[in-house]
């Protein structure tokens, strides 16, 4: 990683709060222009408000721009090429477009479907807290329970062999890793899209009961192989690498807070609520895909003219007292009903029913197995030069 | 009869809906998904006692698809 880097503003934290300069922004101006990670400028939106209404637009604020492919350093590549490496990606997608690829995923992600899925998610906490108690503490929480749970699950959803995880976790790594080159970070998405092709030609040879089974079935006139690797590449990325984030860092954020873990476990039936105020507080993405204007628009005041580029700030528009009072305060009685931590409108995160149910199961049973669960030293590394937001190791012991 | 007292008329657009769930998981006495994910109105003018729980799930809809309709 390249010293002389500086970590753009809206991803700038202290621990589990957004940098103080951030907050700054949301508490004055509302929105300012910033350097981007692309080499050009753009807007940052920080209110609460503000956030929800950029999000809540798709037709004013496009997630259907390529400046991906045009930061400095990047291969060129022509037209074909990046049609081909956006195919399926939902999130590179406006309607109707994305509303077409949405449509047929979201059947796999209901509430009704989360919930037949909970004794399988509560089977596999349970081999993996069996496997920390039998080796002993210290126990690294990242690698032990963090990060395998919710790789196994998305496995097992998707159809994607729990074998090859040491290579697609490198790869995940890779692509979200914001300190490295471009040109490597699109490397291994390009990786990421050949493996999940040799996945989906097994599929079509052989469906089976999982995501990637029903989609050939369903939908396999309709989408092409290119679709259907993008598809499966985005689930078994952010079906991981984000829940993997909130475990860990959530878990340290309640043994940070004693009197919170106290509540919540004298009172295991606040999970929920405590769930939605650690997705609040610790806001783990930071900014979602940023978004180009269509058309000028005013944001807090500010003019924006068509064709620039807005990003919006989760963690400072969850942090915001117009959506809580003592914004900054880990609080699990509060109500945290709004935010934006899965973000909104259209694009509002898929998987997150998923991710709720992966944390009401694996928080309690943790907290429950290890009623003496503390950090066991060194300083758990807080991971910065990253789209998600976390930790990279956690020793815990018990 | 006061305002308070009359029943919530409830405005769910399916074809805006993106299947989040977030109503369901707010509220499930009186929202539901289909098969499909899309949102299903159990009771589509629940009782004046329902109007906060209602209002929450309204507030919680990520897509837009839910409204309160005002006479």
């Amino acid at each position: 990683m390249s010293e002389s880097m500086t970590l753009p503003l809206h991803m700038r934290r202290a621990e589990f709060d957004p940098a103080a300069e951030l907050a700054a922004v949301r508490d004055e101006e509302g929105v300012r222009k910033v350097r981007t990670v692309f080499g050009v400028d753009g807007w940052l939106i920080t209110r609460f408000a503000d956030v929800r209404a950029v999000l809540g637009d798709a037709e004013r604020f496009s997630n259907a721009h390529q400046m991906v492919f045009r930061i400095p350093g990047m291969p060129q590549r022509t037209d074909e090429e990046i049609a081909e490496l956006r195919a399926g990606n939902l999130l590179a997608f406006d309607p109707p477009e994305h509303t077409r690829l949405r449509r047929m995923l979201t059947p796999e992600f209901t509430v009704r479907r989360m919930r037949r899925l909970e004794p399988r998610i509560h089977d596999i906490v349970t081999e993996h807290l069996d496997a920390m108690e039998r080796t002993g503490p210290p126990a690294d929480l990242v690698t032990d329970f963090a990060l395998p749970i919710p790789s196994l699950v998305i496995c097992e959803l998707l159809g994607v062999p729990y074998d090859d995880r040491a290579d697609f976790q490198r790869r995940s790594g890779r692509m979200l890793d914001l300190s490295l080159p471009p040109q490597e970070r699109a490397a291994a998405s390009l990786e990421s899209r050949v493996y999940m092709g040799e996945l989906v030609a097994r599929a079509k040879a052989d469906p089976g009961d999982d995501l990637l089974g029903m989609l050939v079935r369903e939908h396999g006139e309709d989408l092409t192989p290119a679709e259907l690797a993008g598809i499966g590449s985005l689930l078994l990325l952010a079906g991981h690498e984000t829940t993997s984030n909130m475990l860990s860092l959530g878990t340290l954020a309640l043994l940070r807070n004693p009197e919170q873990l106290e509540l919540l476990r004298k009172e295991p039936e606040r999970i929920d609520a405590a769930v939605e105020e650690l997705l609040r507080w610790l806001s783990i993405v930071h900014s979602g895909m940023t978004k180009v204007t269509t058309t000028d628009v005013e944001v807090a005041g500010q003019r924006i003219p068509a064709g620039e580029i807005v990003i919006c700030a989760l963690p400072a528009a969850n942090r915001d007292p117009a959506l809580a009072a003592d914004p900054d305060r880990l609080d699990i009685g509060r109500d945290s009903l709004g935010h934006v931590a899965f973000g909104h409108g259209v694009h509002h995160c898929l998987g997150a029913p998923l991710a709720r149910m992966e944390m009401r199961v694996a928080f309690p049973a943790l907290l429950q197995r290890f009623p003496g669960l503390r950090e066991a030293g060194p300083e758990p590394a807080f991971r910065s030069f990253n789209v998600v937001y976390g930790l990279s190791s956690f020793k815990v012991a018990w | 009869m006061s305002e308070e007292q009359k029943p919530v008329r409830i405005r769910a657009d399916r074809d805006v809906c993106i299947g989040a769930g977030m109503c369901v998981m707010t509220a499930d006495q009186i929202f539901d998904q289909d098969d499909d994910g899309v949102v299903v109105l159990l009771e589509p003018e629940p009782p004046a006692q329902y109007a906060d729980l209602v209002r929450r799930a309204v507030r919680a809809c990520p897509s837009g698809a839910l409204s309160l309709v005002e006479d």
